[in-house]
């Protein structure tokens, strides 16, 4: 309950990062990774979906304690982001037409994205309030986004080499995590043994 | 929400007639199909939680495939993703409860990665591809076989990891004391590493056999243009 701000920020960001550290948003990881373009785009609107699902599922949990109800979690939670997807989806059709257009596939595909739905999880399992929430859900998903985009311009370099036929796909695309993880297991140590 | 939602679009491969063999291991989700990432990476580090999870998974499977199969004449199509989510995250629900009341130190390894069994794409994908066009007893069958490869596939890399970064397997020492453990095994990069492992061998099995296949058609060739 006491946990300062910046160090939740380094714990979900860095040391704990939601993709290389706890194997959230898999599919998207690996899937979406192929081009740079794409990967910052899809990164940026599942920060948005994240913070802004964070946000809302912190006021339903109350709500949910309230009435006693606790067992009906699961299923509040999942209902809120494909409505915060759901959401999106129209704002950005509304406001960017363009940007709709260019996202249009990938955007109803956060919802079965774990990343989403682990950060409510976590809010609730930690029992954040409601400062303490959204600096979790922003640096969180500031660690997806940050880890897709690494992924994907190493990718990038990837495909103007020589690699052999067998390996190509997803196997490559792994072990390229596996060398960034190894990475981002450096950063284990700034938490203070935390 | 009109969609098709499955996290990537595999290539389709050959299906046969028994949902359960298909399942288990023609189009293994997570060998051939590639779906279900997370819970695959992320609770390997030792065989009994693999075990776990795939019989979590399973169940979730069953349940909702069972439900969905035997109310789906009757779920408009505009809403189904919505009634399959809610159908999903009920199972998901049951589960949470019911491992916390069998084990308690399995319920704490497992951690969020029980609840997250809701957003795991090979769940809503069988509901869409199967479940939502064949009669019950089919679905039941092919939550099975899918449960059963996906728990399959988990035990397969539990085995590596556990094996290399702990010496054990299942909880019993395999090397003797002298063994000094690959602690990167049990480590989130051991995860990328073994399911890159096993991805090539599976891939270059099956280039393998490819190869086979087209010699023994070629020397077929050979020889009947010998005879004419």
């Amino acid at each position: 309950m006491n946990e300062s701000l910046s160090h939740i920020f380094l714990d979900a960001f860095l040391i704990n990062n939601f993709v290389l550290c706890v194997f959230l948003g898999m599919c998207s990881f690996i899937g979406l990774s192929g081009k740079f373009s794409t990967a910052w785009r899809m990164g940026l609107s599942v920060m948005f979906v994240i913070t802004a699902s964070g946000i809302l599922s912190y006021y339903m949990n109350q709500l949910l304690i309230a009435v006693h109800a606790e067992y009906l979690r699961i299923i509040t939670y999942i209902v809120i982001i494909a409505a915060t997807v759901q959401l999106t989806e129209m704002f950005i059709k509304k406001t960017s037409p363009a940007l709709f257009r260019e996202l249009g596939v990938y955007l109803p595909l956060i919802t079965t994205n774990c990343a989403v739905l682990y950060v409510p999880l976590m809010l609730t399992a930690r029992n954040y309030n409601l400062v303490q929430s959204t600096v979790f859900s922003i640096s969180g998903s500031g660690g997806y986004c940050a880890a897709i985009c690494l992924l994907s311009l190493v990718r990038e370099r990837i495909d103007l080499s020589d690699v052999t036929s067998l390996a190509k796909g997803t196997a490559l695309t792994l072990v390229l995590a596996a060398i960034l993880s190894m990475a981002f297991m450096g950063f284990a140590g700034m938490g203070g043994g935390a | 929400m009109s969609e098709p939602i499955s996290c990537h679009t595999p290539t389709a491969p050959p299906t046969t007639d028994n949902p359960f063999l298909n399942g288990l291991w023609k189009q293994n989700p997570v060998f051939v199909q590639v779906l279900g990432m997370c819970p695959t990476l992320a609770i390997t580090n030792s065989v009994r939680n693999a075990i776990a999870m795939g019989l979590a998974t399973t169940f979730v499977l069953v349940f909702s495939n069972t439900l969905i199969s035997a109310v789906r004449k009757l779920i408009p199509n505009q809403v189904r993703i919505a009634s399959y989510i809610a159908i999903i995250a009920t199972s998901v629900t049951i589960v949470d409860y019911l491992v916390k009341a069998i084990s308690i130190p399995v319920y704490k390894a497992l951690g969020p990665f029980i609840p997250l069994i809701v957003a795991n794409c090979i769940i809503l994908e069988r509901a869409e591809a199967y479940a939502a066009k064949k009669p019950v007893v089919k679905s039941m069958l092919d939550g099975f076989g899918m449960g059963f490869g996906f728990a399959f596939a988990l035990t397969c890399l539990g085995t590596v990891r556990e094996v290399l970064g702990a010496g054990t397997w299942l909880g019993f020492p395999v090397f003797g004391p002298h063994f000094e453990p690959w602690v990167l095994f049990v480590l989130p990069p051991g995860g990328f590493i073994a399911l890159a492992i096993w991805l090539l061998t599976f891939s270059s099995w099956r280039s393998w056999r490819m190869k086979r296949k087209l010699a023994e058609e070629n020397s077929q060739l050979v020889r009947v243009s010998e005879v004419a």
